[in-house]
């Protein structure tokens, strides 16, 4: 009986879930189209590539900063994170699981830079119908994931830059989206003191 | 038995995709825009002529050396397919390539409806397809 009501209500007006089987999915399909659709009128306003992936990127960083905020509810982990990994293999994991349907493929620091990581999509979601052609080259279709990313990140308090790009790579049939993540220098002075701190 | 070519028409008669998959059935650019721009009007008169009734236009071509699978989808597009006379499965081979045409073409914001398809990810799957056709049949 109080299923069949549960049931009934209208979306907005029923709980958040928590129970994970429950999380609504969206037909790829419809989000392909919209996807394509929302690029093509990016591209009809847009002056300069530069320009277009700056609009959608900015999409993005306003969904990444509710996505964090509902899933830090789902999860219940309502003490903010503070050190960067553990943001970082939030979104590699848990964030991308709920944004994508499955984790990332990669996360990696940098070798030659501290405040560098990447996180690496074999098979990236929003890209996987899109050829970009060569008078479009630099942009990239995740630039999308690229603002959620920076969203979440700034607003849990680490803001930073991220892009996103296609690396080509012998083994795989597709170039990998790989997305850049250069925090900025004050989160990595808090980062130095907290781990000073932390060793007494 | 192999596939010797793809062929994608507009609602309006116009070439939009050609791909070769044997270097034998290579035919000259204007010929293959003649092709779908008859096959076109044919497949239209065939439609009315026909003493069946609910004739959707013509589905295959036999000839000596080929035979030449149409599928037509319900907007009118045209995906024609030349292959050697003892290929099998033809028109589920049409489906799919229907299937990577909606999903490498229709969802890619950077194509533009009945324009000519410049898809790379359209172009290697359909590549794939028949690379895996070919090796199912033999």
């Amino acid at each position: 009986m109080s299923r069949a009501k549960h049931q009934q209500l209208n979306i907005v007006d029923r709980p958040l879930t928590k129970n994970k089987a429950e999380v609504p999915t969206v037909s790829l399909s419809a989000f392909a189209y919209l996807f394509s659709e929302y690029i093509q009128y990016l591209v009809d306003r847009a002056n300069s590539i530069t320009e277009l992936e700056e609009r959608l990127e900015r999409v993005g960083y306003d969904v990444g900063v509710r996505v964090l905020e509902l899933l830090s509810y789902r999860e219940k982990s309502l003490r903010r994170k503070t050190d960067v990994l553990d943001i970082l293999r939030f979104i590699h994991g848990p964030a991308w699981q709920y944004l994508f349907g499955k984790t990332a493929d990669d996360l990696q620091q940098a070798a030659n830079a501290d405040d560098e990581y990447y996180i690496r999509d074999y098979d990236l979601m929003v890209s996987r119908y899109i050829s970009v052609p060569r008078s479009y080259e630099p942009f990239n279709p995740g630039t999308l994931a690229a603002g959620m990313m920076r969203g979440m990140l700034d607003s849990a308090g680490f803001p930073s830059r991220v892009t996103a790009h296609f690396v080509s790579h012998k083994d795989r049939p597709r170039p990998i989206t790989t997305f850049m993540i250069k925090l900025e220098p004050a989160v990595m002075q808090r980062q130095a003191f907290l781990e000073a701190a932390k060793k007494g | 038995m192999s596939v010797y070519s793809l062929y994608v028409i507009n609602k309006s008669g116009g070439l939009i995709y050609n791909r070769d998959f044997t270097e034998a059935a290579r035919v000259d650019t204007n010929d293959s825009l003649r092709l779908a721009s008859i096959w076109h009007s044919l497949h239209a008169i065939a439609q009315q002529l026909s003493p069946v009734p609910g004739c959707t236009g013509i589905e295959l071509l036999e000839a000596d050396t080929f035979n030449l699978h149409c599928f037509q989808t319900l907007t009118g597009t045209k995906f024609l397919l030349v292959v050697d006379p003892h290929a099998s499965f033809i028109p589920a081979l049409l489906q799919r390539i229907y299937e990577l045409y909606s999903d490498y073409v229709m969802k890619n914001p950077f194509y533009e409806t009945e324009q000519v398809i410049k898809c790379e990810l359209f172009d290697e799957n359909v590549e794939q397809l028949i690379r895996r056709y070919l090796q199912q049949a033999m």
